[in-house]
């Protein structure tokens, strides 16, 4: 990995203007969940009271297949409407400029048929940035995930790890404030995940908050600050990592952890 | 940038289609004949209307349709002379005050073509009434136009004389192909059929495979052709110095000369007869 | 089979020889169908993205129109453009009848739903992968319609070539509207079936070959240029 110094760099203008951005217009978080059902032909998916996510260290959604994990991860960012409940940030519900500030990657790459450059710079566009100010951050995007080599070639030819990085890169590429990551590596190798995590962690310790939904026991032990379990659509746990990991409060979560099956 | 170019190029190319006028759109004065296949399709418009152009200047776009269309479509406006053959139909045209007055111009005749054996045995016969006897009695297959041109409607007189009823035998030896002339005969020789045509399609008719002219001569064949002016009254859109400068060329002696010089194999195909 | 021989050495000729009156007719043919195209690309591509993106009461029934609309017969169409630009149609003032335009004209309405219905299945596929990820960067429906067509030129270009076959090969509609005036509106198909009503079959199929040809040619240069367009978007 010729650039992993790259991705370890800190202070970057990145984080600056993330921080800068939070201050300047308030935070979008915590960001909170109340009584939010998700339903389809009278079956509740998604089923839960109350859910506060704060800002910080990243959080990790865990569950079996079936948990409502994805959906959860949709309904905050917007992406489907719940039958009932409401997804506020702080206190706020979703708006086009609360969108701004928050981004999502996704299981499979979604990757624009144009360049790697072009794919970056559309969503700079998106999000109406002009100028020499585009141009660098562009730059500085492509360097970050390790793409500049292949800036432009089509997306589309590069391998699966490297679209993921694409994505990575495109979602930050306005600075949002908060991250929402779905299985993003699970149908990547060792290294390409590897680079993938190396790339979240960075992003988290720029200060923004990562909201990661995962079923790889062993990438949520190296990512997690805090594990919401979900079993059956509702939030079975949530508790900060470590605890997590060494004593699961709910059967549920002590079956998962042990390997066990459960729908 | 270089999709900008690209952008731009299309636009480009697509304004340049667009908008450049097509060429020989040019020419200003023009006016419309609706005709028949059967002028156009013997080469005599071809032959003749350059003449007229260079000596007057104005171009004659020629519409080839059957009569019956043609007239349709002079009623409609959407022509400033009607030039065709059907002469009950155009003095019915006049008369319902669409056009201005009828003139002949030239005449040609029909002849009945079949195929070399005769299943019908008609050929020598200058009777046509007879020969479509011979013909409905033995049931030999008949391509008929079928589409309401002057062909047809000269074709239909002669099976009423010959007390005919092709409605019944439509479909069994007769057979309505609803096309024009060319399309017929393409259709008739096929199919080892007789057909009634004008003689002036059938000489210069490039597909007539073992067919010949069998029944000819017949006073009954006499094939007119008339045009007329469309009247300007009921369409203010119709050209009727330019209409009318064509009828005065093709009915004086320059016209009628064009038509009678007009040979295809050294045979005269119309024979004009003005008044 | 001698007709096929001759028309084929004929074609050759007439190619070889560069006829100018066969150069007019194919010139006439390719500007009246490239611009019928350009024409029914603008509004169709539009509408069939609308569909496809669109969520309005009866769009189920709108598709299955567009749809059918694809098989509209060219006489037909020809006849109701006929009837409108004649003298006594409600267009008669225009003064459009008998020439390219109306041929156009009649070509557009035959193309458009090709290309609209064509478009709009290329926009559909695509907008099923991209519309969550376009909705979380925050584009709304309507400005991801650009995006999708253009992220679906490939298969867009298909969908022109797929009208402009149409538009090339019709005779029916643009025989009514045109009227086969020599030099004015006589195309290629019109010729072709004028030869054929003279009998002159051999000289018809030596047309015909052309036509092909042509059509050949057409689709090689968009193939051509449809990888080089790729490569400048990625350049």
């Amino acid at each position: 990995m010729p650039d992993a110094a790259a991705l370890t760099v800190e202070g970057t203008s990145a984080d600056l203007t993330s921080r800068a951005a939070a201050k300047r217009a308030g935070s979008i978080l915590p960001l909170g969940v109340h009584g939010l059902v998700y339903a389809v032909g009278g079956k509740r998916l998604v089923n839960i009271d109350r859910l506060t996510l704060q800002p910080g260290a990243p959080t990790v959604i865990l569950g079996p297949n079936g948990a409502g994990k994805s959906l959860l991860l949709r309904l905050m960012h917007g992406l489907i409407e719940p039958a009932q409940g409401t997804v506020l940030f702080n206190g706020q519900p979703m708006s086009p400029a609360i969108r701004r500030r928050q981004a999502m990657v996704f299981q499979r790459p979604v990757v624009l048929r144009r360049s790697v450059r072009a794919n970056i710079d559309y969503a700079l566009a998106a999000h109406r940035l002009r100028g020499t100010k585009r141009h660098r951050r562009l730059d500085e995007l492509l360097e970050m995930g390790g793409l500049s080599a292949m800036a432009h070639q089509p997306a589309r030819s590069l391998s699966g790890g490297e679209q993921q990085r694409l994505a990575l890169v495109r979602a930050v590429a306005a600075a949002p404030e908060l991250l929402f990551l779905d299985e993003p590596t699970s149908s990547l190798d060792p290294g390409a995940t590897q680079r993938i995590e190396a790339l979240v962690r960075r992003f988290a310790q720029d200060g923004m908050k990562i909201v990661m939904v995962t079923h790889d026991l062993g990438q949520a032990r190296r990512l997690a600050d805090e594990v919401v379990f979900m079993h059956r659509g509702r939030i079975a746990e949530q508790t900060p990592a470590a605890a997590f990991f060494d004593e699961p409060a709910s059967q549920a979560a002590r079956d998962f952890v042990a390997g066990g099956l459960l729908v | 940038m270089n999709r900008r170019l690209l952008v731009n190029l299309a636009a480009v190319i697509a304004a340049v289609t667009v908008l450049v006028p097509f060429g020989s759109m040019a020419q200003d004065k023009f006016i419309v004949v609706q005709s028949t296949t059967s002028t156009q399709n013997s080469g005599l418009l071809d032959a003749i209307l350059p003449q007229f152009t260079e000596k007057s200047g104005i171009d004659v776009r020629v519409v080839a349709v059957g009569t019956g269309q043609a007239i349709k479509n002079a009623e409609n406006g959407d022509g400033d002379v009607l030039l065709v053959h059907a002469k009950p139909a155009e003095e019915k045209f006049v008369a319902d005050g669409w056009g201005v007055k009828r003139h002949d111009v030239m005449y040609n005749d029909f002849v009945i073509v079949g195929p070399a054996d005769d299943p019908a045995g008609v050929a020598g016969s200058s009777d046509a009434v007879a020969a479509l006897e011979k013909i409905a009695e033995s049931q030999s297959a008949f391509a008929s136009r079928g589409d309401d041109s002057g062909t047809h409607k000269a074709e239909l007189r002669l099976w009423r004389e010959a007390g005919v009823d092709t409605a019944s035998a439509s479909g069994d030896w007769y057979r309505e192909t609803g096309s024009g002339m060319g399309a017929t005969l393409n259709t008739g020789v096929g199919m080892g059929a007789y057909i009634m045509a004008d003689r002036a399609t059938w000489i210069s008719f490039g597909n007539k495979g073992d067919h010949e002219v069998l029944v000819e001569g017949d006073p009954k064949l006499f094939n007119q052709y008339g045009v007329i002016l469309v009247n300007p009254d009921k369409h203010p859109v119709v050209k009727a110095e330019e209409g009318q400068a064509f009828i005065d060329w093709l009915l004086g002696a320059e016209g009628q000369a064009a038509i009678a010089d007009f040979k295809v194999d050294g045979q005269q195909l119309f024979f004009p007869n003005a008044d | 089979m001698q007709d096929f021989a001759d028309s084929l050495l004929l074609s050759l000729n007439l190619i070889v020889s560069g006829n100018p009156e066969l150069w007019s007719i194919v010139l006439l043919s390719l500007r009246v169908s490239l611009t019928a195209v350009a024409l029914a690309a603008v509004i169709g591509m539009p509408l069939g993205a609308a569909l496809a993106v669109g969520r309005f009461p009866g769009r189920p029934a709108a598709i299955v129109l567009v749809n059918a609309l694809m098989g509209l017969p060219p006489v037909v169409v020809g006849l109701v453009v006929y009837l409108f630009l004649s003298n006594s149609g409600p267009l008669g003032v225009l003064q459009l009848l008998y020439t390219p335009t109306a041929m156009i004209i009649a070509q557009v309405v035959l193309v458009t739903p090709i290309i609209a219905a064509l478009t709009r299945q290329v926009v559909e596929d695509l907008d099923a992968e991209y519309a969550e990820q376009l909705r979380s960067i925050g584009v709304s429906r309507l400005a991801s319609v650009p995006t999708l067509l253009w992220d679906g030129r490939i298969s867009l270009l298909t969908a022109l070539l797929a009208g402009f076959g149409r538009a090339i090969a019709e005779v029916g509609a643009v025989i009514i509207v045109g009227g086969n005036i020599n030099h004015v509106t006589r195309v290629m198909t019109t010729t072709i079936a004028l030869e054929t009503s003279k009998g002159n079959l051999a000289l018809a199929l030596a047309l015909g070959t052309i036509l092909v040809v042509i059509a050949i040619a057409v689709n090689a240069a968009v193939g051509l240029i449809g990888p080089a367009s790729q490569r400048i978007a990625h350049a």
